[in-house]
C-alpha cells in the first residue's frame, strides 16, 4: 500500500499499516517514536508518508525522548502520535502523566506483547490495567479504544484526534501484536487537510498585543488550584462516559450466558457465538469498543438477565475486575484467562461454557 | 462456506508471502479474509507459519485449531502440525522435503515435489507457487488464476519478472492436484 487513497477504497492492509494510515487521515502530521516489535511496521509506514504531505517523522533516541518530543509537539498545538508496544508505554508514563496534567491531546498505540519484563513479541492484553490505569501518576487516565479488527484499527486511531481535542486528554488505542501484524481488507479513509481545532492554550510564537503568554504546567503547588484541574479533568471523564463510551453485541437476543471479551479475545468469542448450538447454550457477546470509558450500562443490565457471565482475556485477570465492577453481584462472573502469546481456541471456550453452564444449573450439551 | 488454510515451514520458502496472496485473492473474489503470521524471530531458518481465513460469513476468528486445509512445506512443520489436520481436510505437502509422509487417516492428501518443479522451471522462488497451485485447484475455492492475478497486483513492478515462472509454478501444481483426483 503506497499510493494516496484519494477515494475510500478497500485494500488487503496489516494492522500496523491501517493504523498508521488511519493516523494520517486523522489529520497526524507529527510523529516520535522509538522501534519496537510487534509494531515497527508504524514508523516505518510513517518514515515514508509523513514527509510526502509536509509532516514531520522523527526516530528518538529512546522512548523517554520520544514521550518528551510529544509532550512539546502537542504543547505547541500540533495533531502528534507516538506508537510503541508494552516495555516502551512503561518507558512512556512519566510523560504521559505530566501530559494528562498539562491537558494535552496526543494519540498513543499499544501493540500489546507477551509481559511482564521485556516478555516475547506475541499477542496479549496484559497491558489492560496500564492503558486503563498506568497513565503514570496521578488522578489523569487514558482514555481508551480496543479495536478488533484492521478496519478498526485505522478508523479507531483516525477518530481518536478528534476525540483526544474534544477532551484535551491522550487517547489509548490498545491492541495486540495478532492485530498489528495480520492482514485484513481495510476500506481507507481519503486524506484530506484538516482544519485543526482552536487551540487557546498551545505555546509558540505570538504578538504579545493580542495576547498573554501560554504557559504549559502540570506543577500546582496550591492544594485549591490542584484540585480545580483533577475537578476539570474528572468532568471531562464524565462527559465522554456519556458521548463516547461504545460497544458492539452479537448473539442471543434471550442469553443464558453473557460473553465479554475485547480486542483479539472478542474475534475468538464471536466463532463461539456462531457454534452456540454445539453447547446447547444461548450466548450473547458484549464486546466493549471503549474500556475507559467502560460499557458498564450494558453489561449490567445483559447481567441482570443471564445466570452467568464469562469473561475470556489474554492477561490472567485485567478486565475481569470492570466486568465485576459493572455486573455488581447481579450473576456469578467467571474468568478464562491465557497468556504468553497463547490463545484459548473457540473449542476451548466452548468447554469452558460447558463447565460454567453446570455451576450456575444451566443444561448444556 | 469457511476454508481456514494453515501453511507452514521454514523462514526463507515463501509461507508467508504466499499465504497474502491467497488473502488478496480471496478479497477480490468477494469472500471475507483474514491472514495472520506467526513467526520466530529469524529472517531464515526459523519456523514460520500463517494462517488464512476465507468465509462467505464473518471471520471471527482468524486463527484454526482444526484447518480445511494445510500446506507444509519441510518436514519439521510436517511433524508438528499435519495431525491438526481436520477430518476429510486436504493436506498438500512439499514431497521433495518431507520424505516421511504424515500419517493423518481421512485427509485427501496431495504430494507436490515442488522444490523439483521449482528447479525445472528454473527458480527457486516458485517453490510456495507450485504448493498453492495444488491448493487451489484441491479446495477450489479459488483458481489458480486468481492467485497469479493476486500475485501481480501485490509483487512491485521489479519483480514481474518472475510471474511467467510462477505461473507455470502455480499450474505445474494444480496438475498435479487433477491427475491426483
Amino acid at each position: 500500500m503506497s499510493e494516496t487513497a484519494d477515494t475510500r477504497k478497500s485494500v488487503f492492509i496489516s494492522g500496523n499499516e491501517a493504523t498508521a494510515e488511519g493516523g494520517i487521515a486523522g489529520g497526524c502530521r507529527h510523529f516520535f517514536g522509538y522501534p519496537i516489535t510487534p509494531q515497527n511496521e508504524i514508523p516505518e509506514y510513517m518514515s515514508e508518508h509523513l514527509p510526502e504531505i509536509g509532516g514531520v517523522y522523527l526516530q528518538a533516541e529512546s522512548e523517554v525522548a520520544a514521550i518528551n518530543m510529544v509532550y512539546g509537539a502537542a504543547a505547541a498545538g500540533a495533531r502528534v502520535m507516538t506508537t510503541s508496544s508494552s516495555p516502551g508505554i512503561a518507558l512512556m508514563q512519566e510523560g504521559l502523566s505530566y501530559m494528562l496534567g498539562s491537558e494535552l491531546p496526543a494519540v498513543f498505540v499499544n501493540m500489546v506483547r507477551g509481559g511482564p519484563g521485556l516478555g516475547n513479541i506475541a499477542a496479549a492484553q496484559s497491558d489492560y490495567w496500564l492503558a486503563t490505569r498506568g497513565a503514570g501518576h496521578g488522578d489523569g487516565r487514558c482514555i481508551t479504544l480496543t479495536p478488533y479488527s484492521v478496519q478498526e484499527l485505522h478508523d479507531f486511531t483516525a477518530g481518536a484526534f478528534e476525540i483526544a481535542d474534544r477532551y484535551q486528554n491522550i487517547v489509548m488505542v490498545l491492541a495486540d501484536a495478532i492485530l498489528a501484524t495480520m492482514m485484513e481488507p481495510c476500506e481507507l479513509i481519503p486524506r484530506r487537510d484538516l482544519p485543526l481545532p482552536d487551540r487557546p492554550y498551545a505555546v509558540g510564537p505570538h504578538d504579545r498585543s493580542e495576547r498573554e503568554r501560554n504557559i504549559i504546567n502540570s506543577l500546582w503547588i496550591d492544594f485549591d488550584v490542584m484540585e480545580a484541574v483533577n475537578l476539570r479533568i474528572e468532568e471531562r471523564y464524565t462527559r465522554a462516559g456519556e458521548e463516547i463510551t461504545d460497544w458492539e453485541e452479537f448473539g442471543s437476543d434471550d442469553p443464558q450466558i453473557m460473553l465479554c471479551a475485547y480486542g483479539i479475545s472478542a474475534r475468538i468469542c464471536e466463532s463461539v457465538v456462531m457454534r452456540a448450538d454445539e453447547a446447547g447454550v444461548r450466548l450473547r457477546l458484549i464486546r466493549p469498543r471503549t474500556v475507559f470509558p467502560f460499557p458498564t450500562e450494558p453489561i449490567r443490565r445483559w447481567a441482570e438477565r443471564v445466570d452467568a457471565t464469562l469473561v475470556v482475556e489474554l492477561s490472567m485477570g485485567q478486565f475481569v475486575e470492570d466486568v465485576r465492577l459493572a455486573v455488581e453481584g447481579s450473576c456469578p462472573v467467571e474468568l478464562l484467562a491465557r497468556s504468553g502469546g497463547n490463545m484459548p481456541t473457540p473449542g476451548d471456550v466452548l468447554q469452558k461454557v460447558r463447565e460454567v453452564a453446570r455451576h450456575v444449573g444451566v443444561a448444556a450439551k | 462456506m469457511r476454508e481456514e488454510l494453515f501453511m507452514a515451514g521454514i523462514g526463507g520458502q515463501g509461507v508467508n508471502l504466499a499465504g497474502q496472496f491467497i488473502g488478496r485473492a480471496g478479497m477480490d473474489a468477494g469472500l471475507n479474509v483474514s491472514w495472520v503470521p506467526i513467526y520466530s524471530p529469524e529472517v531464515r531458518g526459523g519456523s514460520s507459519t500463517c494462517t488464512i481465513v476465507l468465509t462467505d460469513r464473518r471471520v471471527a476468528s482468524p486463527t484454526s485449531e482444526h484447518p480445511t486445509s494445510m500446506v507444509l512445506m519441510d518436514p519439521t512443520a510436517a511433524r508438528r502440525f499435519a495431525a491438526n489436520l481436520t477430518t476429510g481436510g486436504l493436506l498438500v505437502i512439499n514431497s521433495s522435503l518431507i520424505e516421511e509422509t504424515p500419517k493423518v487417516d481421512d485427509c485427501r492428501l496431495l504430494k507436490v515435489p515442488a522444490n523439483d518443479i521449482a528447479a525445472e522451471i528454473g527458480n527457486d522462488r516458485t517453490v510456495n507457487m507450485a504448493l498453492i497451485g495444488a491448493w487451489a485447484a484441491g479446495t477450489e475455492v479459488l483458481t489458480a488464476e486468481d492467485v497469479a492475478r493476486s500475485l501481480r497486483e501485490m509483487l512491485p513492478e521489479r519483480h514481474h519478472v518472475h510471474m511467467p515462472d510462477n505461473e507455470r509454478a502455480l499450474e505445474r501444481g494444480a496438475e498435479i492436484a487433477r491427475e491426483t483426483r
